[in-house]
Parts: structure tokens; sequence; C-alpha cells
């Protein structure tokens, strides 16, 4: 076998085999755990590394084998295809550090763990998945490994809220099953291509196309959180912090919003897609999807809870991106992908940190603790100008490229909408903001806990920093060669010029 | 060396009952180990000669098919056979541990379990409507003992009812026996085959008549209400034999007489008719799974539900395209291979589940997840075979049976698919719920022995894995068949 074929199995095989080794591991060796743990995530970052570098070159990673009749297993490592892996990758290392130290002396280590890795697993999967079955494949057993995770507490509400998580996830899945079944009747087996498949297709098929077309996206639609499927997403924050940046920044809510990009450039194609005149309505659907989950977190008192309508809003922008008809929206949509991960994530670190070190949930509760833990709190506000917008933070480059893809679209409407959220965003984070650092403390913290020298756990601390300089950085090296925003141009200038 | 093979497969389980009739439990348990071992190789060894040779027709002792057995060793056939030996030694080595030795009627268990493995490999390899009726009958009367070796009231009459159950369907299917026998002298399924031209009327009622039985011993809604109680007593090794192969066996003489007569004695009517049966087991029989207060209950009813899928064949084989009737054969197929490892599994999880509980209740189980995630585990396993999701056997299944409704134009059968595999995660589900639940965090619970939890996870992974080599397996399965033998058969 070569080492094209190698990496993609590898890069699977390392945190699948992790999996198992975590499950096999006594409840109560820790250290063991966690060494494996950072292990697989280092060399998944090292496979992944070596696997874009290689794409850049232009060398092909793929694999496939038959396993049903007109079936084919496949994995295919493409530049798109290494934007979501790279940020599952580089993710993962930093919240299985987080979790780590978030979970230290909490029961059910090894099924935690153990999952998380399924989880790490199928994410991989997803984005390395060369066709829409695989992908599939690799969507299902992601919903399959977060649910542990999810009702990980084992109290009524999570338990409550795992059960929606399934019934929506599963639901999703359903209608997207019926969608690829359907369009493998249609014309087989589709591998993934930058310039879709449908191009000059015959025009007695469009009907159906159109169809299977909604039928994908509804069921893609339930993960990335769009209106009016996402009612599980609020609900699942009751989860433990690295779970919830699980679901928000590396995995659920993106295997969504990957899907819909793959169903619209790699499957349909950009220009068909358009030619039919299916992006005009998905780009209202986000709008409103984006307006609508700002909305909602302005009412928030649960700090996660807001965080995560913020999530509803901000993964519709990806959306947004992929449905304005020309290269720049499609930059746009796709940088977001990583600046969303990163900015989200840095979020939920900081709201796990106060829930850990001073016991608290609300909004409300956050009076002057900047002065308290001034780290965390340093790292939620850039974090929070960074979604606001603020040059020359992640969210300002996102936000900038998609309006001129906006004009160049000549869809200007979209200008309105991205300056209406970003005054939404504003509106429900910078309070927030204000009490952290302006407000006296009044009451005592509900739950403090001390740890040392430092303001919180070292194994809590030092994620959402890196984070933060992460955002930091992809703004303002956004023009270098090695940006985001540079793979997303990479990518581009593949899908639009083959 | 295939006939040395072919024997061994049929007098090994024969010769182990008898000899095992004479011992006790514990040393009928030692005899019994040999013999998995011996039909395991056997098996394996059947199926990679028919796999390099192809299929081929055998008359035991030479003797031809009137007066002697003849057998038909195809793909599919010796497929089955490897299955029944994978699922029986994994029964037989659960049962060998978690059946209470000490009971005196036990040590009925090893020669009822060897006269139920005869049965089956006659079933499997069965050429001939007599001798499919008499294997079908060893399979019921050794089934129906299996269950009552509960001791306890409740367990007779469950066996009882099943007794009845199936005396009536081996009646019906005797009628259509007799029928057939009268209009063509023979009881070769080849034979008549080439004999019959056109849908007589009286071959008609014989043929409904023998699908009636068959789908009575099958359990097919509304003919189900044997199964769960029988499936849902019986002790856990024996329930996952009965709904892992036994009632596959009868299902798989109905599909055997849909394939070769069914074109020309069957009707649109008939076939979307059993198509509908079976649409309606799935979505009633997964509901009732859901009510269901206990652990195997659920399970029990679960196989109603999962058998409903099995009668979709009829209605995607029936005047169809060939390569349509070809995905839904294949589709159908490895949903029986599926639902076997993974029923199975779950059973046998199951039964570990309420030995750690001390008690078959769903409520019972919360805190389990904490401390005793290993059955629990092989338990979800195998329940994602039976959601269909994948990389699973059961979804290699539905995606193939998706494929044949979507091009055969039926897709009232995609909504049915779609829908069971919703309710089945509804009852899957169900029951992770209640075991994640954290109520205490004392372990008070049982520990069974490492090999009890580590067989329905070998078995869940069989039915996992199946998806990911589903290609292999069935181009084994659609392996010529030397028709030319069959005319030697021919008096």
């Amino acid at each position: 076998m070569s080492a094209g074929a190698l990496l993609p199995i590898l890069a699977l095989l390392s945190s699948l085999l992790a999996a198992v080794v975590i499950f096999a591991l006594p409840e109560t060796s820790h250290r063991l755990r966690t060494l494996v743990n950072l292990l697989a995530a280092l060399l998944k970052l090292g496979i992944v590394a070596v696997m874009t570098w290689g794409v850049f070159q232009g060398i092909d990673f793929s694999v496939s084998f038959t396993m049903l009749p007109g079936v084919r297993f496949m994995l295919r490592a493409d530049a798109l295809a290494m934007l979501f892996a790279g940020l599952s990758a580089l993710l993962w290392l930093l919240t299985t550090i987080y979790a780590v130290g978030y979970l230290e002396d909490s029961p059910n280590r090894s099924r935690f763990f153990g999952f998380f890795s399924l989880c790490v697993a199928s994410t991989m999967g997803i984005a390395l998945a060369g066709n829409l079955f695989t992908f599939f494949l690799f969507y299902e057993m992601l919903t399959l490994s977060t649910y542990p995770l999810v009702v990980h507490r084992g109290t009524e509400k999570a338990l409550q809220a795992g059960r929606n998580y399934i019934i929506y996830t599963l639901g999703g899945g359903v209608v997207l099953l019926l969608g690829i079944a359907w369009l493998h009747g249609l014309a087989g087996d589709l591998a993934f291509r930058e310039t879709g498949h449908f191009q000059g297709s015959d025009p007695a098929l469009h009907g159906q196309l159109t169809l299977i077309f909604v039928v994908l996206i509804a069921g893609l639609g339930v993960k990335a959180g769009m209106f009016p499927v996402h009612g599980w997403l609020p609900q699942a924050m009751v989860a433990p912090a690295p779970v919830s940046a699980l679901l928000h920044a590396v995995a659920v809510v993106k295997a969504g919003a990957f899907g819909i990009v793959r169903v619209v450039y790699d499957i349909y194609g950009i220009d068909f897609a358009f030619a039919l005149g299916l992006l005009q309505p998905l780009a209202w659907l986000a709008a409103f999807t984006i307006l609508y989950g700002s909305v909602r977190a302005l009412t928030q008192i649960d700090l996660k809870r807001r965080l995560a309508f913020s999530t509803i809003s901000q993964v519709s922008y990806i959306i947004l991106g992929v449905t304005l008809f020309g290269p720049i929206g499609t930059v746009g949509g796709l940088v977001h992908l990583l600046h969303q991960g990163i900015m989200k994530i840095t979020l939920f670190f900081c709201a796990g940190n106060y829930a850990e070190t001073l016991g608290v949930h609300r909004v409300d509760e956050l009076d002057g603790a900047g002065a308290r833990m001034p780290a965390t709190s340093a790292a939620f506000t850039l974090a929070v100008l960074g979604m606001i917008g603020v040059p020359p933070l992640a969210g300002f480059v996102t936000k900038w490229v998609l309006g001129t893809g906006a004009l160049a679209a000549s869809m200007e409407w979209v200008i309105l909408v991205l300056l209406l959220s970003s005054l939404l965003n504003a509106a429900y984070f910078l309070p927030i903001v204000y009490r952290l650092w302006f407000s006296p403390v009044v009451a005592p913290w509900p739950a403090e806990r001390r740890w040392g020298r430092l303001e919180t756990s070292a194994w809590l601390l030092w994620p959402p920093l890196v984070t933060t300089l992460m955002l930091i950085l992809v703004g303002l090296l956004a023009a270098t060669a090695f940006s985001p925003l540079s793979w997303a141009r990479l990518i581009v200038v593949r899908m639009y010029l083959p | 060396m295939s006939q040395w093979l072919i024997a061994g497969l049929l007098f090994t389980p024969l010769a182990w009952a008898a000899l095992s009739l004479l011992l006790g439990f514990r040393q009928g348990r030692w005899l019994s180990w040999l013999g998995m071992a011996i039909q395991m190789a056997v098996s394996l060894a059947l199926w990679f000669a028919v796999m390099e040779g192809g299929g081929f027709y055998y008359a035991l002792g030479g003797w031809n098919a009137p007066l002697g057995i003849a057998l038909r060793v195809d793909g599919l056939a010796v497929t089955f056979v490897l299955l029944t030996a994978a699922v029986g030694t994994a029964c037989g080595l659960h049962a060998g541990v978690y059946l209470d030795a000490d009971k005196p009627w036990q040590r009925y268990f090893w020669p009822l379990f060897w006269f139920l493995w005869a049965g089956l490999n006659g079933v499997w390899l069965g050429a001939d409507l007599f001798n499919l009726y008499v294997s079908l009958e060893l399979i019921s009367l050794s089934a129906v003992g299996l269950v009552a070796l509960g001791g306890e009231a409740a367990a007779l009459r469950a066996a009882l009812r099943y007794l009845f159950a199936a005396l009536l369907g081996s009646l019906a299917y005797l009628l259509g026996v007799a029928l057939f026998y009268g209009r063509f002298g023979t009881l070769s399924l080849a034979v008549i085959d080439q004999l019959l031209v056109g849908g007589e009327p009286a071959l008609i009622v014989a043929l409904l008549l023998m699908l009636a039985g068959l789908a009575l011993k099958t359990a097919l809604f509304p003919l189900h209400a044997w199964l769960p109680p029988a499936h849902g007593i019986a002790r856990s090794p024996v329930s996952a034999l009965l709904s892992g192969l036994v009632i596959k066996a009868s299902f798989y003489i109905a599909a055997r007489l849909w394939m070769e007569l069914g074109d020309r004695l069957g009707s649109p009517w008939l076939a979307q008719g059993m198509g509908v049966l079976g649409a309606a087991a799935v979505i009633w029989g997964s509901w009732l799974a859901f009510c269901q207060p206990h652990l195997k209950q659920v399970v029990a009813y679960s196989s109603v539900a999962q058998i409903g899928y099995l009668f979709l064949l009829f209605p995607l084989t029936f005047a169809v395209a060939e390569p349509v009737s070809l995905l839904a054969q294949q589709g159908i197929t490895l949903q029986v291979i599926s639902h076997a490892l993974a029923k199975a599994a779950m059973f046998l999880a199951a039964g570990n589940l309420i030995l750690s509980v001390r008690s078959n209740r769903v409520k019972a189980l919360a805190g389990v997840s904490h401390f005793l995630p290993f059955s629990l585990f092989s338990f979800g396993l195998a329940g994602v075979s039976l959601m269909g999701l994948p990389p699973t056997g059961g979804f290699a299944a539905k995606w193939l049976l998706l494929q044949a409704s979507l091009a055969s134009g039926q897709w009232w059968w995609v909504v049915v698919l779609l829908l069971g595999g919703v309710l089945a995660a509804a009852y899957v589900f169900r029951i992770y719920r209640a075991s994640f639940l954290e109520v205490s965090n004392s372990d008070d619970f049982y520990h069974p022995p490492q090999s009890l939890e580590a067989i329905p996870m070998i078995l869940a992974l069989l039915a996992l894995g199946l998806g990911l080599v589903a290609e292999p397996v069935l181009s084994v399965l659609a392996l010529p068949f030397e028709v030319v033998a069959a005319e030697a058969v021919h008096p």
C-alpha cells in the first residue's frame, strides 16, 4: 500500500485505536489514559500536518474499497477535507488537555474519553470521506458517539437533553439517508469532485434533483443547527464544557455545515445549484437563522445557553457564504468554518472555567469576575470582540470577505444582515464583558475552588489562552501564505478553475 | 472430501444429542465443547470448499430423492450453516456458564440443543419438501422443549402456547406438501420447478397454505402472539438461539418456495399482501417493544419487528427486473445474517445485565452504565445493527432494500424501512437512557464472569463488521449453482 493510501487510514485509526485502548484501560489508571489521549492527539496532528503539506503540493491521498454492490467506502484528502481535518485535529488536542483538567476527580472517565476519541475519529472520517455514502457512515457514527457525552452527568436533565439530541440528530440522519439513497438510485455512486456532477445533466431529472437537494439540506441542517431544526443545540449545553466545545466548535455543528458545503459544491456543483435556483432560498434561510439566533441569545440568562444561540447564528455564516454565488463569498464561508471554531471554543473554555473555578453559570453572577480571573476574562473578551467583528481579529476577516462576496454577487441585502447581526452580537456579548471588568463583586462566588498559584488549574487555563492567540494570529496574518484565509482561497481556486 | 464434511455436519449433532442424553449437565458440557469445535471446523471447511468449487447437489448415502435425502449445497446454504455454527457455538458456550448446573432438569439442555442444531442444518441444506418438513419439526419440538426448560409455570404455559402454534403451522405446511405430492408425485423442489407450468388453483392454494403455516412459525404479524412470551421467558442463551436462528428456518423455507415457485403461482396481491404484513410487523412490533416494562420483552418484540423486514422479499422480488430482484435477495440475506448475530448478542447481553441487576425490569438498569459498561456496550453495539445505522450489517441490508424499493418504484417500502429504523432507535435508546441514570455511588451489582461478557461482544462485533465485508460475503452467496447436477436427481 502506498503512502498516499496509508495516511488517511492512519489519521482515522489514530483516534479509533486510542478509543479501543482507553475503553480497555481500567477506570483508575488516569495517568496512562491521559498519556494515550495526548499521544494520539499529537500523532493525529502530525499526520494531518503532513497530509496538508502533501495536498498543497498536489499529492493525491486516497483509498477505497467496494463495501456493497455499487457502493465504495472511500477516503480522500482534498483541500477542503484538510480544512476541516486540520481544524478538528488542532482543536482536539486542546480540548483533550482541557477535558483532562475539567474532569479531574469525576466518575466515568474511561467511558468519557473512550467516546470522546470515537467522536474525533468520526469527525476525521467526515472530513476525509470521499463520497456521500462514506460521509453518511461517519456522520451517523458521530451521532452515536456523542450521545454518551451529552448524557455524561447522568442527571434527569442531562438525559432529557440527550433524548432530544438523539431525536433531532437521528431524525435528521434518516432524512439524509433518504436523500443519499435516492440520489444513488438516480445517479449511482458519486465521488466528491470540485466541479460537481450535474452540470449539463438531463433536464428531465431536474425536478427530482431539486427535491433531493431539499431533502439532503434538511437532513444536514439539523446538525448545522439551522432554523427550524436547531432546538437540540441550546438544550445540549447541560453537557460538560469540553463536550459543548466539541459539539459547537469541532465536530457536530461543523459536520452539518461541512456536509452542506460538500453537497452544494462537490455533488451538485455551484453553477448547477445556482442554475436550479436552489441557492437563493438557502441564503434566505441562513440569513434568517443568523438573525434569529442572535435575537434569541439576547434574552438568555444562562451563559452557556447564550453561547449556544450564538452558535446557531454563527454557523449559518458558513451556509450564507456558500450560497453567495461567487468565489469570494465561498472563501468567506469556508474560512468561517475555522474562525468560528476557534472563537467559539475559546468562549466555551472560558465559560467552563467560570463554572469550574467559581461555580458561576449565569450571566448575572459574573459581576467582577475579571479581577478574580484576569487571564480567562481577557481571553473571553478577545473572543467576544472577534465574534462581533472588530478588526483585526478572526471574525472581522470573515465578515469583511463575506461582505465583499455579497457585493460581487450583487446581493446587497446580505450586507444589511451582516451589519444587523454584528449589532446584535455586540448587544448580547458586550454586557457580559462590562460585568466582568467594571461591575463590583456583589456576592461571594457560589462555589469557589482554589487551584494554587494560578487563577485556575493550568490544564484549564492554557487551552483558552492558546486559542485566543490563534484567533488574533489568523486575523493579523490573514494575508500570509499559511493562514486559513489563504487555504480557503486555495480551495476556491481549485473549485472554480478546474 | 465434501461428502465427509456433509456427513459430519448432519451426524455430529444427532450423535451428540444421543450421547449427551446419557450424561448430566456438567459432563454434557465437556462433550458439547468438543462437538461445537467439530461443527465449527466442518462448517468452515464446507464454506471454503463451496467458495472454491461452487455449489452441488448431494444425495445422502447414494439414495436419490424419493427415498433418500437429497441435499442442496449452495453458497446460501453453506453461509447459513456457518452462521448457525457461529451463533450456536456462542450460545452453547454462554449457556454452559450461564445455566445453573444444579437444577436437575438442566441435563436435558444439551440433547435439545443438539437436536435443534441438527434440524437447522437439515433445513439449510434440504432439497425436498418432505425432508424440510422433518427438519422443521425437529427444530420446533426441541425449541419448545428448550423454552419449557425453565421449569416454572409461566415457562410451561409459554412453551405450550408455542407448541400449539408450531403444530398448527406444521399442519398447514404439511397439507400444502400433500397437495404438491398429489399433483406431481415428487417432493423434490428442483423437479417440481421443472414440471410446473402455470398457476393451477389447487397449487395456488397449496402454496398459500404452506406460506401461511411458515408465517405462523416465523411469527409474522398478526400471527406473532406466541413469540414474545416464549422468547421472553426462556433462559437468555435459549432466547438467543430461538430469535437468532429458529425463526429464520421457517422463513428460509418460505423464501426458497417463493423464489422457486412464486413467479408462476404468486400474484401481485399475494406479494404486496405479504409485504404489508411485514410492514405492519415492523411498525407494531417496534411500538410494542418500546412499551415493554421488561428488558427481555423489549428484545423479543424487537424480533417481531425485525422479522417484518424479511417479508419485504415478497413484493421486492415479484415481477421486477432481474437486477432489482437480486438486490432485494441480497438485502434480505444480509438482514437474516445480521439480525441473527445482533439479536443473539443482544439476548446474551440482556441475560448478563439481568444477572447483574437481579431483575428483568428496564427501570432496574439505573447505574449499570457506571459499573457494568461492558455488557451494556455489547447491547448497544447490537442495537446499532438493529437500528440499521452504518457501518453494520443491518445498515448494509437496509441500504440494499432501499435501493431495491426505489428501483422498482415501490416507494412505500422506503417509508417503512426508514420509519422502522427510527422506531428501533427509540426502543434501544430507552434502554440506554435507563442505564445512564446515576442513582447511587455504591456498586452492589453482581459482576458476571468475563467469559459471559466476551461472547455477546464478539457476536455484536461480527454484526458490525458484516457491513464492512458485505461485498465478499454476498459474492459467496451468489456463487453459481450447478444446475446440471439437478438433472441427475430427476427420477
